[in-house]
């Protein structure tokens, strides 16, 4: 295993980076973000999508077959790698400040390929199809278990059943403080109120006279 | 070995070896973020790998480590291995988010609904 300089490689180039008109000011100084937590086609990346600045932007990991990390090497040869992609977009709250949203699917064993998804999130958004309620189940669980403060969000497709919100609370077995609320994912104005009933959670949580 | 007939394919696991060096970077990872922001401090120069050229070219105004990875089209845990090394040559700056201890807080959850209201 000799590899020379990268010129013996073909590049993979050009890297485009970002168009002009999706670069951050000079002064952004801190990032946050949330993760929008869903089963698959419950409308995450469409949700991000609405409400971010950029047009959504995909990350990958390689899950190796092994499971081992690349380290040196030992077991370079044969692994097969899947790759698991991951939707983001980005909202510029002010000068300083970006947030960014993760759409993840739910399912657990991708969240360990991200390194720090969920520690240091503002918090989630479990993005919820009437349709398919027995997908969240899980999810919530484990947001729950990592201590994750999150919402529900049920995004309305035209032929899902409409159900009481208290009825939904039930199903989903959530603790009356947790909100629940509606969205059409493909609304920004819709996007942006889920946003912001999650850090309207988020803040009370910060208040031990409103808890 | 590799096979020299072999042709190279964005998701192989042997190009992501050799554009990381073999390193697989754990240490690096700890310390970025997804929502890291990188900001060049140097000039990207043509001796250097061409991956790190680019980074260096993206991140003339602040970039997240998630940002570049989409970009760059390489996983986060290559991306990360190839900052790291720009951050030991000072040849990037990296502007933390902010620390898990220190959420939720409130200033910051005012600022974000600020923003958000804007939307």
């Amino acid at each position: 295993m000799d590899f020379k300089s990268s010129d013996t490689v073909v590049a993979p180039g050009p890297f485009a980076g970002p168009r002009s008109e999706d670069i951050l000011p000079a002064s952004a100084a801190t990032a946050v973000k949330v993760v929008i937590v869903g089963g698959f086609g419950v409308g995450k990346t469409t949700l991000v999508g609405a409400v971010s600045e950029i047009r959504p932007l995909t990350t990958e990991e390689t899950m190796t077959q092994a499971g081992a990390d690349v380290d040196d090497n030992a077991g370079v040869e044969r692994k097969t790698a899947t790759t698991v992609a991951m939707d983001f977009g980005r909202i510029s709250i002010n000068d300083e400040l970006v947030l960014y949203l993760f759409g993840t699917p739910g399912q657990q064993r991708f969240w360990f390929l991200w390194n720090g998804l969920f520690e240091g999130a503002l918090g989630a958004v479990v993005l919820v199809d009437t349709r398919r309620l027995e997908v969240s189940f899980d999810v919530i669980g484990r947001l729950e278990e990592r201590g994750v403060p999150f919402v529900v969000a049920v995004n309305t497709f035209p032929e899902s059943p409409s159900y009481p919100v208290e009825e939904l609370r039930a199903a989903l077995d959530l603790p009356a403080e947790v909100p629940i609320v509606g969205c059409d994912a493909r609304r920004r104005e819709s996007g942006r109120d889920v946003l912001m009933s999650l850090m309207r959670y988020l803040y009370s949580l910060t208040n031990p006279e409103r808890p | 070995m590799s096979d020299p007939d072999q042709e190279w394919d964005e998701g192989d696991p042997e190009r992501l070896y050799v554009i990381t060096r073999g390193r697989g970077g754990l240490s690096q990872r700890a310390a970025l973020d997804l929502v890291t922001l990188i900001v060049a401090r140097a000039e990207p120069h043509p001796s250097m790998q061409p991956e790190h050229a680019a980074i260096l070219r993206m991140c003339h105004y602040p970039l997240s480590v998630a940002e570049v990875s989409a970009y760059l089209r390489l996983p986060m845990s290559a991306t990360t291995v190839l900052i790291a090394d720009l951050l030991a040559d000072k040849r990037v700056e990296a502007r933390a988010p902010v620390p898990k201890a220190l959420l939720p807080d409130r200033a910051l959850i005012e600022a974000v609904m600020h923003g958000l209201q804007k939307l």
